[in-house]
Parts: structure tokens; sequence; C-alpha cells
């Protein structure tokens, strides 16, 4: 059979995938008597319809583009992260010990130091199950999965016994000093002639767009990435070429825990200005599908954490003004990860078929 | 620590370890015929809304358990179409489908009861109720073995007994019969199986279809057996325990039987804190037992399981040579 040209590979393969995604997402809604139109109003209304809801629109997609990284990472690796959420809970950890430790000057000053603590920490949480993988062949899909769940219990002991200021009922942490506190794009001239009211989304997004540009030269244009991207491709291969297996397994989740680490600042530091138990709310997982949406490769992460984003506001709209349940984010999460990374093949073959008929009613036409 | 409060401990243990016992056999099925099922998490969810469903509905556990299975099939048979029809990656095959069973239990509840994302309590004929094996009573006052038989080995539901029955059973079917051969060979060598005209194909879909139904019994036990009703991520990553435990028994039916009381025990002491403390004679906090079946999963994984060397052609699709 015919292969498909390039630039189908790239557009049309993703675009059908998500597709089929929204079609099953309507029949979804359907079967539970709601109305899919009355729904993607109201999801479009919510979060673009106004700079407000721009602002959480692009402050969720700030988070999975850093989430949607590191999964890409690993995924040149060969190594399906898992762990996402647990590696960016801990470096929310790794935020809030950076931000309450000192009386910060400026937050210039902070933002880098929780920066390194967040992608630190992060990295920390990756840097267990990528040894045990390296050296000991546990699965990193196993044992990332513990490590999640093993993070939660951590945080709620962290936050209930440690951090948690005397008096205070909630389990969180004491609020951040002033000079921790990031600016929202509000506050910084010339996006605040777009955003004229406080909104979420904050100075985090130019760093994750700058951490995007940053994976994309690591990957390509260095000798570190090569080495991963070679691995990843053929063990064999990259060993005989004397890429050293259990350095290269470590090093990418290293990175991959770093940059879901990294998501913190988003939401701990430049968001919620606390610590506060399950912080990441699920954006670790979200990972998942913004990496396999967007191919595995940074500019179509930053595009499919945009529409990540507008699907998480949307779904967070949906909550609020009609009767569907929040869970219908999960859902269409998991269509899309089920359509973009197990069904590809079928979506392909589908392509493939329609591509060949017009190739031959072409050369029909020809003869 | 007392007698009486091991048997207790005890009891609890064998409760816990039949999810996991029936979930981990059903990715043993699936494994060793060289399908990777991480998925086993979602099926378990999925049945387990439809069986507390169900019987809410009809009030009989029987109906509820049917109706567990049948979910947990379709998502088997959803697993089945991308890893084997579309030789998809299994691996994502399966978080996919544990996301769309997380979401889809809560939305399907809410629409059907309005309670939250739960099915409503269960009671009387709604759930499997505690069966008193014959002669429990009668020996309960012999001393030492008879509170054992009558605290830890009688008084469950059937579906404990049918679990552990299944053991020897896939023993049998996997070691003893031409099926269980086949099986086998399919996840050691699908080509050898293939030119031996046997489909490769059917056999996988027919593992599948086996972790289905064990997965519909496990998650039909959470929801009417274990608990009265399902509720909202209710599974809580037992999906992934079983898995755990598969590995550690190196894909083993017996010693699978041996990883889920282990990990059963394991979820038992978190449950009571107070026994832990007395045992070790230090304030432990809350959290560190409930992480605990989660680090002496790493643990086991990391340290104890030797070589596990899984099924040869394990998440690898079967190309047919044309």
């Amino acid at each position: 059979m015919d292969r498909l040209p390039r630039w189908a590979d790239l557009t049309l393969v993703p675009l059908v995938s998500l597709l089929f995604a929204a079609v099953i997402s309507a029949l979804v809604l359907l079967s539970i008597g709601q109305s899919p139109t009355e729904a993607l109003k109201v999801m479009i209304d919510g979060a673009l319809g106004s700079p407000y809801g721009w602002g959480y629109t692009l402050y969720y997609a700030t988070s999975f583009i850093f989430t949607g990284l590191a999964v890409t990472v690993a995924f040149h690796a060969g190594l399906f992260n898992i762990g996402g959420e647990g590696q960016a809970q801990i470096g929310g950890l790794g935020v809030a010990l950076v931000c309450l430790s000192l009386p910060w000057p400026h937050w210039t000053v902070a933002l880098a130091a929780a920066t390194a603590g967040a992608a630190l920490f992060g990295a920390a949480w990756a840097a267990i199950p990528a040894y045990l993988q390296a050296k000991r062949g546990s699965h990193i899909v196993i044992t990332t999965i513990m490590f999640n769940y093993i993070a939660a219990a951590l945080m709620v002991y962290v936050l209930v016994d440690v951090l948690r200021p005397t008096g205070q009922m909630d389990p969180a942490s004491a609020r951040f000093p002033v000079g921790a506190q990031l600016p929202a794009l509000n506050d910084i001239p010339g996006f605040s002639l777009i955003f004229q009211r406080p909104v979420p989304a904050n100075i985090t997004l130019l760093i994750a767009l700058a951490m995007a540009v940053v994976v994309w030269a690591l990957l390509w244009r260095t000798r570190l990435g090569y080495q991963i991207r070679a691995f990843g491709k053929s063990e064999a291969a990259a060993k005989y070429a004397g890429i050293n297996p259990v350095r290269i397994t470590i090093i990418a989740m290293l990175i991959s825990g770093g940059l879901a680490g990294m998501m913190s600042i988003n939401n701990v530091m430049g968001e919620a200005e606390r610590l506060l138990q399950n912080s990441s709310e699920g954006a670790g997982f979200i990972g998942i599908a913004v990496a396999l949406m967007g191919r595995n490769h940074p500019f179509g992460v930053v595009l499919a954490a945009l529409l990540f984003g507008f699907l998480y506001q949307g779904g967070a709209e949906l909550g609020l003004w009609t009767s569907i349940p929040i869970e219908m984010r999960i859902v269409v999460q998991g269509l899309v990860i089920l359509f973009t990374g197990a069904l590809d093949m079928m979506v392909r073959m589908i392509l493939e078929r329609l591509f060949a008929l017009v190739r031959s009613a072409k050369a029909v036409r020809a003869a | 620590m007392d007698y009486a409060t091991l048997l207790q401990v005890l009891d609890t243990t064998v409760r816990l370890a039949t999810p996991l016992l029936l979930a981990c056999l059903a990715g043993l099925y699936s494994e060793r015929a060289g399908i990777f099922d991480i998925g086993l998490e979602g099926k378990m969810l999925s049945a387990a809304m439809s069986a507390g469903a169900v019987a809410a509905l009809t009030g009989s556990a029987w109906a509820g358990l049917l109706a567990g299975i049948g979910a947990s099939m379709l998502f088997a048979a959803l697993h089945g179409l991308a890893a084997i029809t579309f030789r998809g990656n299994q691996l994502i095959s399966g978080v996919a489908l544990n996301f769309l069973a997380s979401g889809l239990t809560v939305l399907i509840a809410q629409a059907m009861f309005k309670q939250g994302g739960r099915t409503p309590p269960l009671s009387g004929d709604a759930r499997f109720n505690p069966v008193t094996l014959p002669g429990a009573e009668a020996l309960r006052d012999v001393p030492l073995i008879g509170p054992l038989y009558y605290e830890v080995i009688s008084g469950h539901s059937v579906l404990v007994y049918i679990a552990f029955l299944i053991v020897p059973f896939t023993w049998w079917v996997l070691f003893r019969t031409r099926f269980g051969l086949r099986l086998r060979a399919v996840g050691e060598n699908p080509a050898a199986v293939d030119t031996a005209g046997v489909s490769v194909i059917g056999l996988r879909f027919a593992a599948v279809a086996i972790t289905g139904i064990l997965c519909g019994v496990a998650g039909a036990y959470m929801a009417t057996a274990l608990q009265a009703g399902f509720g909202r991520e209710m599974t809580a990553g037992r999906g992934y325990i079983a898995l755990a435990a598969l590995i550690f028994a190196k894909w083993r039916p017996v010693a699978a039987m041996w990883a889920c009381l282990l990990f059963g025990f394991f979820q038992a002491l978190a449950l009571r804190p107070d026994v832990v403390q007395s045992v070790v004679q230090m304030k432990v906090p809350v959290p560190l037992l409930d992480a605990l079946p989660y680090i002496l999963t790493v643990l086991v994984l990391a340290g104890f399981v030797g070589k596990a060397i899984p099924p040869r052609a394990g998440g690898q699709p079967y190309v047919k040579e044309r």
C-alpha cells in the first residue's frame, strides 16, 4: 500500500484522530442526555470568548507544556514516564520550600531559585524509577505509577504534619512572602493591554515557551539529544555505537522529571501562592495526551497544550454552568490518548485508503 | 499482638487479596499470550460501576456480577482492537482505557443516580453476603485451628472462594491443556504458532477476553462484596498492584496467589495503624501506612524479584509475513 505524504502524516493524522475523539465525546454526551452543541458553545464562550477566559486557558496550557515536554523527552529515549503527576507534586514541594525559606527581595531572584528547586525535586523523584529501570530492570511504567501514589501520601504527610502553620485548619503551607509573588499577564506591560482583569496566567508562560525551544535544541541540535533519540529508536544499535544505556536512561528521566517538576512554578508560585494538596490536579497525566497529540515534537506539544488548556477551562465551565460532570474532561483526555496513541494505525490505514482512492481516480482521468 | 488480632488482620488480608488475585490472574492470561495490559485498573473500575448500578436496580448481586463482566469485556475488546487488530502501543492503550473508565464511570453513575457519581448503597441480596463453611461453628472451640478456620477461612463471600479456586484451575489450563500450551507459545514465539496453523489473533483475543471476565469479577467483588456500592476511583490503584504482584510471581499462577496475599497483608496493615504501632513500638504516620503497599511494591520490584523474565513476545504486535 502507498505511504502517506509527509504533510498528511504530520497534520492529517492528528487532526483525524482528534475528530474521532470529538465524535465519540459527542456520543457520550448524547447518551447521558446532554446536548453536545450546547456543551461546545459553553466551552468556547468560557475558554476563548473573553480575555478572562483566555487567561485561564493559557494558565492551564502553561502547565501542560511542561508536562507534555516531560513525557516527550522520555518518549524519545524509549521510556514511558507516567510519573509526571508525582514529579509535579514533589516539584511543588521544592517550590514551596524555596519560597518559604527566605524573605525574597524581588520576584526575579525568587523565580530563578524556585525554578531550580522545582526542577531539582522533580528530577529527584524521577531518579529512583530511572535507576531501577537502568540497573535492576524494574519496568519504569510500574515504578513511576507506584511513585505517583507514594508522592500523594508523602504530600499529605508534609502538608498536615510539617508545612502547615500552627492554628491553620486546612492542609496547606503558609502563604509565600510578597517578594516571591510572580507577575500575572495583566501585570506585564504589553500583555496588560489585553488582560485588564487579574488572570491566573503568568510570566511562567514565557518560561514554558522558552523550555519548548530548549527541548527542541536539546533533542535535535546536541550530541546528548542524538544519543537519547538513537537509544530510543534502537537500544541494540545505540549500545553498538558506544552509547551507555544506563547513562542515557537516567539522564533522560532526570530531564523528564525536572520538566514535570517545573510546572509547579506556574500553579504553586504563580497562582495559588502557597502549597495545596493535589496541587498539580492531574496535569502530569495530561502531559501524556499532550505529547501524543503533539507527535512528540516541542512545537506540536505547545499546540496540543493550548488545545488541552481550552478543554480544561471549557470543562470547568461545563461543571459550573451545566449539569455535565467535570469528569467529562478525563473522558476526552482518554479518547485523545486512545486515538492518537493506540489507534493511530487505524487512522493511518483509513487515510492511506483515501489517498489511494484519490490517486487511482487521478490515474484513470489521466489515461 | 495477640492471636485474636492476628486472625482479624489475616481475615482482612484474605478479603483485600481477593480483588488483587482476580486482577492478577486476569493479567496472567493476557501477558502469557504476549499482550501487556496496564488497563486492569480501568476494567475493574468499569466493572465495579456496572455491578453496583445493576445490583442497585435489580436487587440481585448475580445480575450485578454479569453486568460487571459485560462492562469489563467491552473494555477488553477495545484493548484487543487497539493492541491486536491495529497493532498499537499496548501500554498507551491501557493508559487511555484507564482514563476513559475513570471519567465514564462517574459520568454514567451521575447521570443514572444523581448521587455525586456514586451508586446507591446496596443491602440484602444486592450484595454477595458471607458464607459460613460447613463445620465452622462446630470446630470453633478447637484451640488454634478452630478460630483460624472460623475467622480467616470461613465467612467470606462466594466470590472469594471462586477466586482462590481459579488459581489451581489456571495452573491446569496453562500447563495441562492444549489451549494453555498454545496460549503460552503465542506469548513466546507467535511465528511458530502461526506456522503450526493456529490463529495467533484468535488466541490473543481469547486471552484478552479471559482477562476481561476475571477483571469483571474483581470489579464486581469490589462494589458488591467488599463494599456496598460503587464510589469514584474505588479501585485505588489495585490494578497496578496486581501487575506488580504478577511480575513478583514471575507470571506463575500459584506464586501469583502468594504474592497477592502478601500485598493484601500490606493493605490490611495500612488499615490497622494501632496494630503496626504496637508491634514496632513507635508512632507511625498514617500516610506512611497508606503508602506502604506501593513502597513495598517498588522494593519487591527492585530487589527480590531476581531475574523476572517476561514472556518473550510480550508487548510486540504480531505481523504475519506476506
